[in-house]
């Protein structure tokens, strides 16, 4: 019957598509694991620890790129969590109209494309850290002389380097983790609240002890999807991070990050290099693998729909 | 348990604690804003006609302009609609509408969640490996696709949400009048989801447009104008932005940057914000 064949052509040809998916993500796995196959026969795990980047002598190492990776991922983080969570709960309680409003506008946050942020950050949040923001921090409130944190906080500066970075990414993922972390809280029963405010808890309280108690899995998807956008993020790092394949010796100096070193140095490289290259991409993948497979893991049990379609 | 606190001290706190959530929120809206009102106050400098209808020129050539460039973007967008939406669509289709095989059903729509959270620059990578080393040749199409496996996910996944808000009770009416699946699929739960279905791929072609970090593996730049959109590099906006902003000393083309860069988000946030304004209601908030 020709309307039986219709019907299980047409099922057949979206189980195709659909499948693509899961085709494609293979394919990212086997055609890197391929393309830098030179590397890890040549140096093997050490590839990872080494802080060797010299296409001279035919050197590679990830270290410094994974440290500058982490270093700038964490700053990132540290910034917009309690930032994304405070907003969180304003917005939660706003009226709606202004809740809204304001919604839409953090939003655009992500909507905007990233070689604008890493233009702003280059001639705009540059000079001002520069000229503002590190000379406080290091003349005027000296952190660099501080008994544990002082070690992380150099005392040259130029505007570049990793906490400019981690700000620029920090505000990039805001929005992101804000949008699920307003979720999570509005998926809160109802109930919850009120019985903590029936029992006297103030507003923080409620906030601290009942929301983030309860949602504590959905809070934790949010962070992780935070954490795989700051990872991966490329053209706004490229432009302030300093591209310095060095280990960082603080949050003044310049580094690289992965994604920064493979946009950077791609055109110019063959042979060991190129594959040195795509063993980094390897490694981004990886852990952007496991960062989204431990995001999925937290949201799916709040189960909503929700995340990064809002884009 | 905790000590006593004094009331004081907790409503001391929870004032602080609101005080900074309305800071936070004025943060988060006042950067976006000096973000967007930066790009306009140094970029609207450079919109003068000649710089919207000529195309780029290298340093010293006077009247250089965008035109290739923005033409390139559009070749190159319009291309990855071409190449992502059917498949997506239908991907979508099959993760809302069969559900009689749970595994992969799941296993699927798993795959593309993550495959959403990929940095966009190992796609770049990934497509420079499928498309530009066999060619031989960096190409506008290589950058098509590259946008393309990037708008996949995330359309099929926003055609599955429209799809499953549409009742149930249609596609039984439906089949109970003797339609086909593919028929009830297609005209009359695809029909009724239409607006959905059109946020989605407009929202995610809106988030590929500013999308940089996959082009520089794949279509490149070019001085030319995008007739070579198959068999070689192609003019596209986000690398032009990049190139003039961190590759170039002078001051007349940081100047051509920020105009680009004005041109890509007005593009960017058009596309986005009118979406969202007229298709409200259909996925408020979602």
């Amino acid at each position: 019957m020709i309307i039986v064949r219709t019907d299980s052509i047409f099922y057949w040809l979206c189980l195709i598509c659909a499948a693509l998916a899961g085709l494609l993500m293979l394919g990212f796995f086997v055609q890197l694991s391929l393309s830098s196959a030179a590397t890890w026969r040549e140096f093997g795990l050490g590839f990872l620890f080494s802080r060797d980047w010299d296409p001279v002598a035919n050197h590679f190492g990830a270290l410094p790129s994974i440290v500058g990776t982490l270093c700038t991922t964490v700053i990132a983080l540290l910034i917009a969590i309690p930032l994304a969570f405070a907003a969180a709960l304003f917005l939660v309680d706003a009226p709606p109209l202004i809740a809204g409003v304001l919604s839409h506008a953090i939003d655009l946050l992500a909507a905007i494309p990233s070689v604008i942020y890493g233009m702003w950050g280059l001639f705009v949040l540059a000079p001002i850290m520069q000229e503002h923001v590190q000379p406080v921090m290091v003349d005027v409130l000296r952190l660099h002389r501080l008994p544990l944190l002082g070690r992380f906080v150099g005392e040259y500066f130029n505007g570049f380097g990793i906490l400019t970075a981690g700000i620029i990414l920090a505000i990039m993922v805001l929005p992101y983790i804000c949008a699920i972390l307003r979720d999570v809280i509005r998926m809160t029963p109802p109930m919850l609240r009120e019985s903590a405010y029936g029992i006297g808890c103030t507003r923080w309280e409620t906030a601290k002890d009942i929301l983030l108690r309860y949602g504590i899995r959905g809070v934790l998807g949010g962070i992780f999807i935070g954490l795989g956008r700051a990872l991966g993020e490329t053209m706004a790092v490229l432009f302030v991070i300093g591209n310095l394949m060095d280990m960082p010796e603080d949050i003044f100096s310049g580094a690289t990050t992965i994604a920064a070193t493979l946009a950077n140095n791609f055109a110019e490289a063959d042979g060991l290099q190129r594959s040195a290259l795509f063993a980094l991409g390897l490694v981004l993948l990886l852990m952007s693998f496991a960062i989204q497979v431990a995001a999925q893991y937290y949201l799916h049990a709040t189960s909503a729909r929700r995340g990064e379609s809002r884009s | 348990m905790k000590s006593k606190r004094s009331i004081t001290t907790r409503k001391w706190t929870d004032r602080l604690v609101r005080a900074f959530s309305a800071l936070a929120v004025a943060l988060a809206v006042l950067t976006m804003l000096w973000i967007i009102g930066t790009v306009i106050a140094y970029g609207h400098h450079a919109l003068r006609p000649s710089f919207l209808i000529n195309p780029s020129r290298p340093y010293g050539i006077a009247n250089g302009g965008i035109a290739n460039a923005l033409l390139g973007t559009i070749a190159i967008t319009f291309g990855a609609a071409a190449i992502a939406v059917p498949p997506a669509l239908l991907g979508g289709i099959y993760l809302s509408e069969y559900k009689d095989n749970r595994a992969i059903t799941s296993v699927l729509r798993f795959s593309a969640t993550v495959m959403m959270g990929m940095p966009s620059v190992i796609i770049g990578l990934f497509v420079y490996m499928i498309m530009v080393v066999p060619s031989g040749h960096f190409s506008g199409l290589a950058g098509s696709v590259a946008l393309a496996i990037i708008m996949y996910p995330v359309i099929m996944r926003s055609t599955e949400d429209m799809l499953g808000m549409v009742p149930y009770t249609l596609r039984e009416s439906a089949l109970a009048l003797g339609m086909t699946r593919t028929r009830t699929t297609l005209r009359i739960i695809c029909f009724a989801a239409r607006k959905g279905l059109l946020t989605g791929v407009l929202l995610a072609l809106a988030r590929v447009s500013g999308e940089t970090a996959p082009l520089l593996f794949t279509a490149l730049f070019a001085d030319s104008w995008p007739t070579n959109y198959f068999g070689g590099p192609t003019a596209n906006m986000p690398v032009l932005i990049t190139e003039y902003a961190t590759n170039s000393p002078f001051a007349e083309m940081h100047q051509s940057g920020w105009g680009a860069a004005l041109v890509v988000m007005m593009l960017v946030l058009t596309i986005n914000i009118a979406t969202r304004l007229l298709f409200r209601g259909q996925n408020d908030g979602h």
